[in-house]
């Protein structure tokens, strides 16, 4: 059978240094296609396709287009061969309106003017054509996600792309909204263009691609139609080995009252994360899950909590004491531990070894502290045991933190706060960026807690783990709280429309 | 005191506006370039030493050809020269930009005033080049007041009015312009989109040189006719300063730039007509009135998003 692929890559191998992000990658791609890249976080997905736009250069291996052997010497190179891109962090310049975005880098009618005023009806006519809604005159700063996903889109085709890359565009879109984005992208490749979709996750490689190819560890492993696979076969291929896809949790009742958070309002980096008087409270042995799109104020809720973040008006209360505006130091002595959402920048000092980090924030502690001289001696001992609890993988623990991978740094922050026998744990995107299998160690740590009567506010955008999880979700959106439900009422569609800023109760009025 | 009054008539006050743009203008020209360096991402804190090569190589150069057009030239070239050493170090080899500019400042200072001696040897009558001579424009210089302000200056002025409306242009309503901004911002998005990054660095840190230098050779062969060690005095940081000030827009560092130049002019008024404060507090004035300024407006100005930051492609 003779195929014709409008794009193949063969043999691909890139290295970073000593470190191989692709090895003898294979990847066939057919006009009019929707194939998706499935792999967990690291398997070298983003890295294959910036090799394909010319980000990167490949150690070895070619790439063909239409059968021919192509050699690509940067984006503008890729562009020029009908190749489009819309990374896993959108690659617009927000100070900039989408008319200068689109416009950067084309060769003007006007030069060396630019020529908005052909830029701004050549946009029309596109978004048009392609049923995207798209203001050029708009700044990028004013646009919400997924509106700005749409511009990304745009200015892709803009170009002519034939092929175009998607590389997880659907991480930070709701429910609601990332179907908008399948229709879109099935009409696209009905059009004849060749559709590269991203992902980690299996529900929507197997709803919308036609064909997967699978990456593990930067090998091949596999090429299926989705047509005859299984999610649970889907799923093994893409870890490696069996894996329960569910999370298994016991009934708890919940104790006395632990959290209780009233009319807060907190200033944040932008309006819509900016909390406007919100409420809500949480008890003993319960999991509150925290959903939403990134950046509808769950950062500032929890750094207001944690006391990282000034509260302009309401209060925050834990075990009955007011803790509204403490500094972080007052609140960490009440127990109140935090696993923020970068590992690598709030969590951790890259730079110090791993005894450091893991006492950092008991340094006032007398366990550690001797008249200001740091005790060695027991932190190494102490270390030494969350080492070995929550089997952190690493060469020994004079080794810095950044030398560790992004699974095991995350499970010495896990280990370190669970130490401080928290009253309360905040915990934001902890699962974010990790491979399954820590996934499931991080899952199980929790629910640990959980049983053991903590109480934990967990702040996600994965909504399959956030149904899960928590006793109750509360949705934000655009600093508000547009609902609290319990975990049997939660359902995809139901938190999806609450992320899009629905409220509960007109949804529930609407349904009557 | 009846004294000092009777001597702010308006030929005072003339004269005093005239000496503000005069001062004004070295300071504008190096805080024009910084804004195409800054705009590009690059923090040129060099800019003290490409003002100061600039005010040498130029007071060299006409002293041996007796030209001060080729001498201009030539310091200007020398400025931007050594923009593309600090751009070398910092675009190319990806070191810290604060620390190559500081490295590089003390460099140029250490050439400059060597250089000077070598040549003139240490003495006490300092080596004179005739100055630039004003051009009175037809017409327009019969305006009352204003006229004698701006239409009666010398050809660096008019220069340095026509690259602010130019600068301005090629900023904001340029191809070029929106991707020198585009690398300032984002470079990575920039790359996306097909924009060679470091040459676009090295484009911008190659103008600013060549404005700093223009703006020092101002200095030694347009305003004061000669040369003498750190004649600089500072004003290359003071130009970062407008810079900011300034918003990163050429028109608003005009504005500022200004006020600084009416601040020096002030001072060396005041000493004239003999007020009695210390000289070296009124040489503070302009430097003090800067800081203060900036501590107003600085808080609210909104840098390019990746200024100082090195670029690399394949870094992560
Ligand atoms: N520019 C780079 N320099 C060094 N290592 C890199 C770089 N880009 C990616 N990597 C490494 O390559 C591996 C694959 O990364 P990536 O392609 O981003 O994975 P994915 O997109 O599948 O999550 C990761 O371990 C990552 O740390
Ligand atoms: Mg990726």
């Amino acid at each position: 059978m003779s195929h014709n692929y409008s794009l193949s890559m063969k043999n691909i191998t890139k290295k970073f240094g000593d470190f191989t992000a692709n090895e003898n990658v294979n990847l066939d791609v057919e006009k009019g296609e929707i194939h998706g890249i499935l792999g967990e976080n690291g398997a070298g997905k983003s890295t294959l396709m910036n090799v394909l736009y010319g980000l990167y250069k490949q150690t070895e291996g070619d790439v063909y287009i239409n059968e021919e052997k192509v050699q690509i010497d940067g984006p503008l190179d890729a562009i020029a061969k009908g190749i489009g891109m819309i990374h896993q962090h959108f690659m617009l310049i927000s100070a900039f309106s989408v008319s200068e975005n689109i416009a950067l880098g084309l060769k003007s009618q006007k030069e060396p003017f630019i020529d908005m005023v052909e830029i701004k009806r050549r946009i029309k006519e596109v978004a048009e054509e392609n049923n995207l809604t798209v203001d050029p005159d708009a700044m990028i700063s004013d646009l919400s996600v997924g509106q700005q996903q749409q511009v990304e889109i745009l200015k892709a085709l803009y170009r002519g792309g034939e092929i175009l890359i998607l590389d997880e565009p659907t991480g930070v879109l709701t429910p609601q909204e990332s179907e908008k984005l399948f229709a879109t992208l099935k009409m696209i490749a009905k059009k004849g263009h060749s559709i590269i979709f991203i992902s980690h996750k299996l529900d929507e490689v197997l709803e919308i691609c036609d064909k997967v190819t699978i990456l593990r560890r930067g090998k091949n492993v596999g090429v299926v139609s989705t047509e005859n696979i299984s999610k649970k076969e889907l799923a093994g291929l893409m870890v490696g080995r069996e894996v329960t896809l569910s999370i298994e949790k016991e009934d708890i009742k919940p104790g006395k009252l632990v959290l209780d958070v009233s009319n807060l309002t907190v200033k944040g980096s932008t309006v819509a994360s900016s909390l406007k008087s919100i409420s809500f409270s949480a008890r003993e042995g319960e999991i509150i899950g925290i959903a939403g799109v990134d950046g509808n104020g769950q950062r500032e809720l929890v750094e207001a909590i944690a006391g990282l973040n000034k509260v302009i008006s309401g209060t925050i209360k834990v075990n009955g004491e007011d803790i509204t505006n403490k500094s972080a130091k007052e609140i960490l002595k009440r127990k109140i531990a935090l696993i923020p959402e970068s590992r690598k920048v709030v969590g951790s000092v890259c730079q110090f070894n791993l005894v450091d980090n893991m006492i950092l924030r008991q340094l006032y502690d007398k366990k550690f502290n001797c008249w200001g001289v740091i005790k060695y001696k027991e932190a190494n001992i102490y270390t030494d045991e969350i080492i070995e609890e929550y089997d952190i993988r690493t060469a020994g623990k004079s080794i810095c933190a950044a030398q560790l991978s992004g699974g095991n740094l995350q499970k010495l922050i896990l280990g370190r706060e669970i130490h401080l026998d928290p009253n309360l744990l905040l915990a934001m995107h902890p699962t974010r960026g990790l491979d399954v299998g820590a996934i499931e160690f991080v899952h199980e740590k929790l629910l640990e807690q959980r049983k053991a009567g903590k109480t934990i506010v967990y702040v996600s955008t994965e909504l399959e783990e956030v149904m899960g999880l928590s006793d109750r979700i509360i949705v934000l959106y655009n600093g508000k709280i547009t609902g609290i439900v319990d975990q049997l009422e939660a359902s995809r569609e139901l938190l999806g429309r609450m992320m899009a800023g629905e409220y509960i109760d007109d949804i529930k009025e609407a349904s009557l | 005191m009846n004294n000092i009054f009777s001597q702010l008539d308006l030929a005072f006050w003339i004269t005093f506006i005239a000496a503000s743009v005069r001062t004004a203008v070295p300071i504008l020209l190096a805080a024009l370039g910084e804004i195409f360096a800054e705009r590009s991402g690059v923090v040129n804190i060099n800019l003290e030493g490409q003002m100061l090569f600039g005010a040498f190589v130029g007071f060299i150069v006409t002293y041996i050809t007796g030209n001060l057009l080729i001498g201009t030239i030539v310091g200007a070239t020398a400025g931007m020269l050594l923009a593309l050493l600090f751009g070398w170090v910092c675009i190319s080899k990806l070191a810290n930009q604060i620390v190559a500019g500081i490295t590089l400042n003390i460099l140029a200072l250490g050439i400059t005033s060597y250089f000077f001696r070598i040549i003139f040897g240490v003495t006490t009558k300092l080596p004179h080049v005739a100055t630039y001579q004003n051009i009175k424009i037809p017409l327009l210089n019969q305006i009352p007041i204003l006229g004698e302000i701006l239409f009666n200056n010398n050809i660096i002025v008019y220069l340095t009015i026509f690259i602010i409306v130019i600068s301005n242009i090629i900023i904001f309503r340029t191809t070029f312009g929106l991707k020198l901004r585009s690398v300032g911002e984002y470079p990575r998005a920039a790359e996306t989109m097909g924009v060679n990054v470091k040459k676009m660095r090295y484009i911008a840190v190659g103008i600013c040189g060549l404005l700093a230098g223009l703006g020092g050779a101002f200095i030694s062969v347009g305003i004061l006719g000669g040369f003498m060690e750190n004649i600089t005095q500072g004003r290359g940081f003071i130009a970062l300063a407008i810079v900011i000030f300034g918003k990163w827009n050429p028109y608003k560092a005009l504005g500022a730039a200004l006020i600084f130049g009416g601040a020096e002019a002030l001072q060396v008024r005041m000493q004239v007509i003999g007020i009695q404060i210390p000289y070296q507090f009124m040489l503070i004035i302009p430097y003090l009135l800067t800081a203060i300024v900036l501590i107003i407006t600085g808080r609210k100005a909104i840098a390019p998003a990746a200024s100082g930051i090195p670029y690399e492609r394949e870094k992560l």
